[in-house]
């Protein structure tokens, strides 16, 4: 096919328009990728700094101010612009491929969502080179945050808002998409536990952002328009904050750990060539897990005074999430059970997770016990908590999905030896990082101090926990090297370099735009191995082969985010001199531009003519 | 089905709103995210009902609110929640022209109730000198009341795209999706009005 | 694209028909919806005690959203079964939210 030719000299320039421009959800899983994968970076150094900072008692890296600054961008940074994208990379890449779509239900919101994202976490960035980023932590508790001073956190709000849109249309997207696009015969019960993680993931996205939604906006008043919602002086009071903010954060983190667990499930049962042990209850703890999700978020509050009672109610509640969550362990270990197991890297950092997310787990219950609560409360036993949870469960799982779904993603296996070094030195390093700020807690070093007095005891812990980060820092650049040395030298590999089991390896990696030539009937659970074991090489097509509906590129979602980069701007500096309100009219009048133009102008895709496929197979 | 058979259907099927798998996604996708904005005022009636009392020794509720022009604003919202369904009604009847005729007797409605709700905005700032920055309570009426506003707004600029940018071709299996999910939003924001005039007026008043 | 232009005529008259009566509901739930909101008006202007009032004003704007979700926004028709759930699982995050910001902001 001509056009298949001509993509592969394509110059530079067209090469980014086709990016800027694209609704394929494959291209924008890697637009996920990148820029994610960037901003975890950043926010690694940043992480770096602040363990260089605490190497030694009363140390002066950094100043106690920019201390502020570091770990509130690394927090934000780390779940809204690492770990959220990344997990959205994965979910885009795979999901529609899982389910035997060809394309996403809404591919330009898909790509709407990306790039208000995108535009969102620069915005939040901004604070850095206009003199102090958000420094309020990542939790923005007022009044801390709504009398700091400068603009850092301002842009905290309004770039968390715009990449706050991006992810609820995102999500919205994905739930259409597995509810509307599934191939003939896959039904809920035959979804990979993957697609099924990431629908109630998304379902959560649904539900928790509004509330940070109307936090950050009722932040943003109270910051640039002199309102009142948090200010004690004028009536107000900043504990609602601290609600809207959890009853969104305490999601969120089941946002990120649900995706994180269907990965492992995929990971461990492919590489155990055994079926997901308990797949019917993996589902069910998915869902309640999401559902007791909701009923939490106070827990993060127990020091706040809200008495006896409520602290009662929602300590149960926490621990009660402990029983699904213990289902799922126990799957997965009854998944290895008799396996022909396989170990790779991707294996590698499944194995890993299982007791390093099980101590999370543990110090999470401790944590949930509202009396003690009050011990832990804002110590290093909650920091080491919290990154047992989020890295141990979730950064684990982003980078065996980067080992197990690369060659998908790219048509090649990262090398497996530079794989397992990465592997060591990031889990060797990060159990000294943290493991040992159980017991810095413990010994009464609180969070969010940037300094600490000599001869209290904790000169070595956090000397010990220093050096783990350094380990850690190792173990990503390997990771850097190797994608660049696979990119550069790696070989091709086919559809299905694993021997695997869902639909997403029944088609070449890297698969063709349109992802199926014709739909595959699903007859199972499982739906390329039941295939396999009864000897045949891919899936039976469900439809014969006719002309694919395919949707058109689009540049609008770019200059729609674009115009709310600008209004943002406005909104900040109108507090300065109102004549940078003429900012907010023409970024508003740019994005809400757009979007006229968007609904006037006919958007009804092409096709892509049976003619065409079957020429392509013959050539 | 094709491009061509989208846009010049032979025969408008029952239920043109979801006769495309667009408008199949659009529908359901549409509902999801009113689900998604129902917490998102919940939030702020959530915030209206912690702050209501904190008036900082400025105006209260009891001093501003007066049910005459809420109840006219009721019903003129209540009105336009029947004509747009009249409207929809026409759309799966295939009879564009009176489909066009009911959203804009819904339209003038909405433009009613925001002359309405400006004037009342306005009446309290320039007659009570309640404003945002008045009192916690002012924060969270006319953000909570704003939100609902600006909710107007958008809807009635949306339903007067469509019309416009339709008014010559008629309806399609591509734009029947499109005024469908316009008259759920409509019809959503009746929803939260409900709630606003007996949470914040009726309440209010008590 | 289930429903391409087989339909029968006379089952198209029927489903038009239908529709027709449908409609006539509609007016009388509207007709409602006035007359609930006319009892919660004066109940207020007539001053009756509060904690009588308000929970029944309360109820009665229940009932009107029920009425215009599953009237006027057809959530009675077949296919809403997946919008009536994820609008429910709105509602019962919805209801949490104000629950929580009512009765554990102050104390």
């Amino acid at each position: 096919m001509s056009t298949m030719v001509a993509t592969n000299k394509r110059s530079f320039g067209s090469v980014l328009w086709d990016y800027l421009t694209t609704v394929d959800h494959k291209k924008i899983a890697i637009l996920y990728l990148v820029a994610g994968g960037f901003f975890f970076i950043v926010g690694g150094l940043e992480a770096m700094a602040i363990r260089w900072q605490l190497v030694t008692p009363m140390n002066d890296f950094v100043s106690a101010g920019l201390y502020n600054e570091l770990i509130t961008m690394h927090g934000t940074k780390m779940i809204f612009l690492a770990a959220m994208p990344l997990i959205f990379a994965f979910m885009n890449a795979v999901v529609p491929l899982q389910i035997g779509a060809r394309d996403v239900a809404f591919p330009f919101l898909n790509s709407l969502g990306f790039w208000l994202f995108l535009f969102g976490g620069i915005m939040l960035n901004v604070g850095w080179i206009t003199g102090g980023a958000a420094d309020a932590g990542w939790t923005a508790y007022a009044p801390l945050s709504t009398t700091s001073p400068g603009e850092g956190v301002d842009y905290y709000v309004l770039g968390l808002q715009i990449s706050g849109a991006g992810t609820l249309i995102g999500g919205i997207n994905f739930l259409v998409t597995i509810v509307n696009m599934r191939a003939p015969g896959m039904t809920y019960m035959r979804m990979p536990l993957f697609t099924w993680t990431a629908f109630v993931a998304s379902a959560l996205i649904l539900f928790a952002f509004p509330a940070l939604t109307v936090g950050l906006f009722l932040m943003m008043f109270d910051r640039l328009f002199g309102s009142g919602f948090f200010d004690p002086n004028m009536g107000g009071n900043s504990v609602i904050w601290q609600h809207l903010f959890w009853i969104f954060g305490h999601p969120e983190v089941y946002i990120l750990a649900l995706p994180a667990f269907g990965i492992f499930s995929e990971i461990i049962a492919t590489f155990s060539r055994k079926r997901l042990f308990g797949y019917s209850a993996m589902v069910f703890a998915t869902v309640l897990i999401g559902f007791l999700g909701f009923m939490v978020w106070a827990h993060h509050m127990f020091t706040v005074g809200m008495g006896p009672a409520a602290n009662s109610i929602f300590a149960v509640a926490t621990m009660a999430i402990a029983i699904p969550t213990g289902i799922k362990i126990f799957n997965w270990l009854f998944t290895l059970w008799g396996g022909n197991i396989q170990i790779n890297t991707a294996m590698l950092w499944s194995l890993g997770f299982i007791p390093t997310f099980t101590l999370g787990g543990m110090t999470g219950v401790m944590v949930a016990a509202a009396s003690a609560d009050y011990q832990f409360h804002d110590s290093y036993f909650v920091v080491a908590h919290f990154h047992y949870v989020i890295v141990g469960g979730v950064v684990f799982a982003l980078f065996a999905a980067t080992h197990y779904w690369w060659p998908k993603m790219f048509g090649k296996i990262l090398n497996e030896t530079l794989g397992k070094i990465t592997f060591w030195f990031f889990f060797i390093g990060f159990h000294m990082t943290f493991f040992i700020q159980h017991f810095l807690g413990l010994m009464g070093m609180p969070r969010r101090y940037w300094v600490y007095k000599e001869g209290q005891g904790l000169d070595l812990g956090n000397a010990i926990s220093t050096a783990g980060a350094f380990l850690m820092a190792i173990g990503t650049i390997v990771l850097l090297y190797n994608v660049i040395i696979t990119s550069v030298k790696g070989e091709k590999v086919g559809g299905d370099p694993w021997g695997a089991r869902t639909l997403e390896w029944a088609i070449p990696s890297p698969p063709p735009f349109y992802n199926f030539k014709q739909l595959p009937l699903v007859r199972g659970l499982d739906p390329l191995w039941i295939e396999k074991t009864e000897g045949r090489d891919g899936m039976t097509p469900a439809e014969p082969i006719g002309d694919i509906h395919m949707p058109n590129n689009s540049f609008l979602p770019f200059i729609m985010s674009l115009g709310f980069f600008i209004a943002g701007f406005g909104f900040i500096y109108q507090k300065y001199d109102l004549a940078w309100l003429s900012l907010v009219f023409i970024g508003m009048g740019i994005a809400l531009g757009s979007m006229l133009m968007r609904s006037v102008k006919d958007d009804l895709g092409y096709h892509i003519h049976k003619e065409d496929l079957v020429k392509e197979a013959k050539e | 089905m094709s491009e061509h058979d989208v846009l010049n259907p032979k025969e408008m099927p029952l239920n043109p709103e979801k006769a495309t798998l667009e408008g199949k996604n659009k529908f359901i996708g549409f509902w999801f995210f009113l689900g998604g904005e129902t917490v998102l005022f919940a939030s702020l009636f959530g915030t209206y009902l912690a702050l209501n009392g904190s008036t900082n020794g400025g105006s209260s509720s009891q001093e501003l609110f007066g049910l005459e022009l809420v109840f006219i604003m009721t019903m003129l919202l209540l009105t336009s929640s029947l004509t747009s369904v009249y409207a929809m009604y026409h759309m799966k009847n295939n009879d564009f022209k009176k489909m066009q005729i009911w959203l804009g007797i819904t339209v003038a409605l909405g433009l009613g109730f925001l002359g309405f709700e400006i004037y009342e905005f306005y009446h309290y700032i320039h007659h009570y000198e309640f404003t945002l920055r008045s009192s916690a309570f002012g924060s969270a009426f006319y953000t909570l009341v704003g939100f609902h506003g600006g909710h107007v707004v958008f809807g009635l600029s949306w339903i007067i795209a469509l019309m416009i940018r339709n008014a010559k071709r008629g309806l399609n299996l591509y734009n029947a999706p499109k005024f469908y999910i316009a008259s759920l939003y409509w019809h959503f924001i009746d929803v939260v009005w409900v709630f606003i005039f007996t949470v914040v007026y009726l309440m209010g008043v008590l | 694209m289930a429903e391409k232009s087989s339909l029968h005529p006379a089952q198209l008259d029927y489903e038009r028909q239908k529709r027709k009566d449908e409609m006539k509901q509609q007016v009388v739930t509207f007709a409602l919806m006035i007359i609930f909101t006319i009892i919660s008006f004066s109940m207020v202007i007539a001053e009756i005690d509060k904690l009588f009032v308000i929970p029944v004003i309360i109820v009665l704007a229940a009932v009107q959203v029920g009425f215009q979700l599953y009237y006027f926004m057809h959530m009675s028709h077949k296919g809403h079964e997946l919008p009536a759930f994820m609008f429910y699982g709105g509602v019962f995050a919805a209801f949490l939210t104000i629950l929580a910001l009512i009765a554990l902001v102050w104390w």
